[in-house]
């Protein structure tokens, strides 16, 4: 009476769901992070509305990137601290499925919040409501993307000393077409002209990162385990 | 044929093989870089545009293109490391890193100082010049990689691991000239049909590109021998090599 | 080399960490029936050993076979077929003990929540199952983890030190346990610094530091 992946897919998701609503404080901080973050920029720079417009795309992205980079941290951290991300390991589902049902419930708790969350950031950074649309499309996709690269660097520096920082090393470069793709994205969305270019580059970078990353990510991990 | 592929992977073969090729990789690439150096600096034509600045080509193009060779290299032999699990493929990745970060800040500086008279600018964030700054990252990625673990075996894995997750970037680098408006020229000789540059230039800067590669054989021979010493150091045959 | 048509065989392993080589040669099999005792000082390499036969480590040199095969041919399969129990009970401490069974064993066979609770029962934590991991005893959780075993109802059983942190009563319970499982034709490796003193089949494997 085997389970069959899909069974077990769902199951591993539902842990990690219940495992982060048990925690709700710690589902907020990155969010939390987001709007601090942004807000820095305009404080910072002292701008005029007009020009934090035109500055506006970047930030936002940046901004997302680097509170999605804070969550990454615990992706898989807590489980091998405990050892029950052994104990998957050894559960005879395979570690590639183990890796996208965990990176999956991730993005939900983590990017698809981010995004929710985008449409407050946006009036912060007076971003025209007519390009929320293009702007949350490209976050969502952006931040799925960022996940998954995020769990190949999560799978390498699990236990590792400054492994957070090394973490962000690794995911930055990896993730910097993102950034100049979502930001191109939403900086077309305000000015009103087609950002189909930039959204399909993106949907592409997307696409490959979630086929490619569940296998890279399983190898991080039994790298890691061994 | 086989069993020199088995043999690539005895490393004490290796660490031969390394020692004996390294002086004649070392003579050779002396020899194409002076002549390089020498025709391209002095005797070449001036360029019709751009005078006499065009001339760092001599060194920012076989540094470019170094740069994403032996990232590479470095993750083809990180892949048979992992996959085949031959350790002499780890050594051999470990000895191109410092090597190709080294090209890639290279091919980053003296394109810096062809933007200026070229451009007006010394950097700009153009396709080719960002996904070079990219490769640049990574290989620090994966220097500071393997240097985090304390168990070197896995340290080797996961900054093979690494090197081949990045392996991305490296057509990315290629083909930004042709995909994007870049503000980066196209390519001048490494396209089919005639290349765009004429013979009296072509020359020297063939002749560049062979002696970096040459002079990366060198080095990489060099290093890989202190690798495969410092990896094999249990061994018996390392204490009589020492010895010798 | 050592296949044993339907156990668990294991042929000149040898493991280094590093510069040093914890595992020099070892060499075992294990028949359904049987139970083997991985004995030897502290640094002998127990731990590894067990790691190595999970499949999670792979050995330098030699192989580890089941059925004659070598594991790496099972892929994720073979792993299925196995229940491991390490150092740490591995509990999430956020959720309760019934949840961690349900979601390490659920993913592994289907079972019903009755049949979850019936397995801590057996190990002697029945009142523990709806509080959560946190807050409970070292040995409570070590229970549980002996629960979660048990609920796999899998053939080969690989225990890192099952007895720390129990008491008499628990030690008692976990041989019987041990016991039954081989007696119904199950196989087990087990690490342990004391001796055992269990009614079955018994072998001992001592490992040199």
């Amino acid at each position: 009476m085997s389970v069959g992946p899909v069974e077990a897919f769902w199951l591993i998701t539902r842990r990690e769901l219940y495992l982060s609503f048990r925690r709700p404080e710690q589902l907020l901080q990155p969010l939390v992070f987001f709007l601090i973050v942004t807000t820095l920029f305009p404080l910072g720079l002292n701008l005029q509305l007009s020009l934090l417009r035109d500055m506006s795309p970047g930030v936002l992205w940046v901004a997302a990137l680097l509170s999605s980079l804070l969550s990454l941290d615990a992706l898989f951290k807590s489980d091998a601290d405990d050892g029950t991300l052994e104990q998957l390991a050894l559960s005879g589902q395979g570690l590639a499925l183990i890796v996208t049902a965990k990176t999956c419930a991730h993005w939900v708790v983590s990017g698809a919040a981010l995004v929710m969350v985008a449409p407050l950031v946006a009036i912060a950074l007076n971003i025209p409501s007519v390009a929320f649309a293009t702007m949350m499309v490209s976050l969502a996709m952006g931040t799925l993307t960022l996940s998954w690269l995020g769990a190949i660097g999560a799978g390498l520096t699990i236990g590792l000393r400054r492994g957070n920082v090394l973490l962000s090393l690794i995911v930055l470069p990896l993730a910097m077409p993102l950034l100049i793709f979502g930001a191109a994205a939403t900086d077309r969305a305000i000015s009103q002209i087609s950002a189909a270019g930039a959204l399909y580059f993106l949907a592409a970078l997307c696409v490959f990162t979630c086929t490619l990353a569940p296998f890279a990510a399983a190898a991080a991990l039994r790298i890691t385990l061994e | 044929m086989w069993t020199w592929f088995y043999k690539l992977a005895s490393p004490p073969y290796v660490y031969s093989s390394a020692a004996a090729l390294a002086p004649w990789f070392l003579g050779l690439a002396a020899l194409t870089v002076g002549y390089g150096v020498i025709d391209g600096l002095a005797f070449a034509p001036p360029d019709y545009q751009q005078g006499d600045a065009f001339r760092i080509i001599y060194v920012h193009a076989p540094g470019a293109w170094m740069s994403t060779f032996i990232y590479t290299t470095m993750a083809v032999a990180g892949a048979i490391g992992l996959i085949w699990r031959i350790k002499m493929g780890h050594a051999v990745a470990a000895a191109c890193a410092p090597i190709g970060a080294s090209f890639t800040i290279l091919a980053l500086a003296t394109g810096s100082l062809w933007g200026k008279p070229m451009w007006g600018t010394y950097w700009a964030w153009d396709p080719r010049l960002t996904s070079e700054l990219i490769l640049l990252f990574l290989y620090v990625g994966v220097l500071s990689l393997r240097s985090a673990f304390e168990d070197a075996a896995r340290g080797d894995r996961a900054s093979a691991l690494l090197a081949i997750v990045g392996v991305v970037n490296v057509p990315i680098i290629h083909y930004s000239v042709v995909w994007w408006n870049s503000l980066h020229q196209a390519a001048t000789v490494a396209k089919l049909g005639k290349p765009s540059i004429d013979a009296a230039m072509l020359w020297p800067l063939l002749s560049m590109f062979l002696g970096c590669m040459l002079f990366f054989g060198a080095v990489l021979c060099l290093r890989l021998q202190g690798e495969v010493l410092n990896r094999e150091r249990q061994a018996s045959w390392v204490r009589q090599a020492v010895k010798s | 080399m050592n296949s044993v048509p339907n156990g668990l065989g294991v042929d000149k392993v040898h493991v280094w960490r590093g510069d040093l080589h914890v595992l020099k040669g070892v060499s075992l099999q294990v028949r359904p029936g049987e139970l083997v005792h991985v004995a030897g000082p502290n640094g002998s390499g127990k731990s590894t050993l067990l790691r190595v036969i999970t499949g999670l480590l792979h050995p330098e040199q030699g192989t580890v076979t089941w059925c004659s095969k070598a594991i790496e041919r099972f892929g994720a399969e073979y792993q299925a077929h196995l229940a491991y129990l390490s150092h740490e009970p591995a509990l999430k401490g956020d959720l309760t003990a019934v949840e961690n069974l349900r979601f390490s064993v659920g993913i592994k066979r289907r079972v019903s929540p009755a049949e979850l609770r019936d397995a801590l029962r057996h190990t002697g934590v029945p009142h523990c199952a709806d509080l959560p991991a946190r807050v409970l005893s070292a040995g409570q959780r070590r229970r549980v983890a002996m629960a979660r075993v048990l609920a796999m109802r899998a053939s080969l059983w690989l225990l890192d030190e099952p007895f720390t942190n129990l008491d008499a009563q628990g030690t008692e319970l976990v041989s019987r346990l041990l016991r039954s499982h081989v007696l119904q034709g199950g196989l087990a490796v087990v690490v342990a610094h004391h001796e055992l003193t269990l009614e079955c089949p018994l072998r001992r494997l001592e490992l040199n530091a």
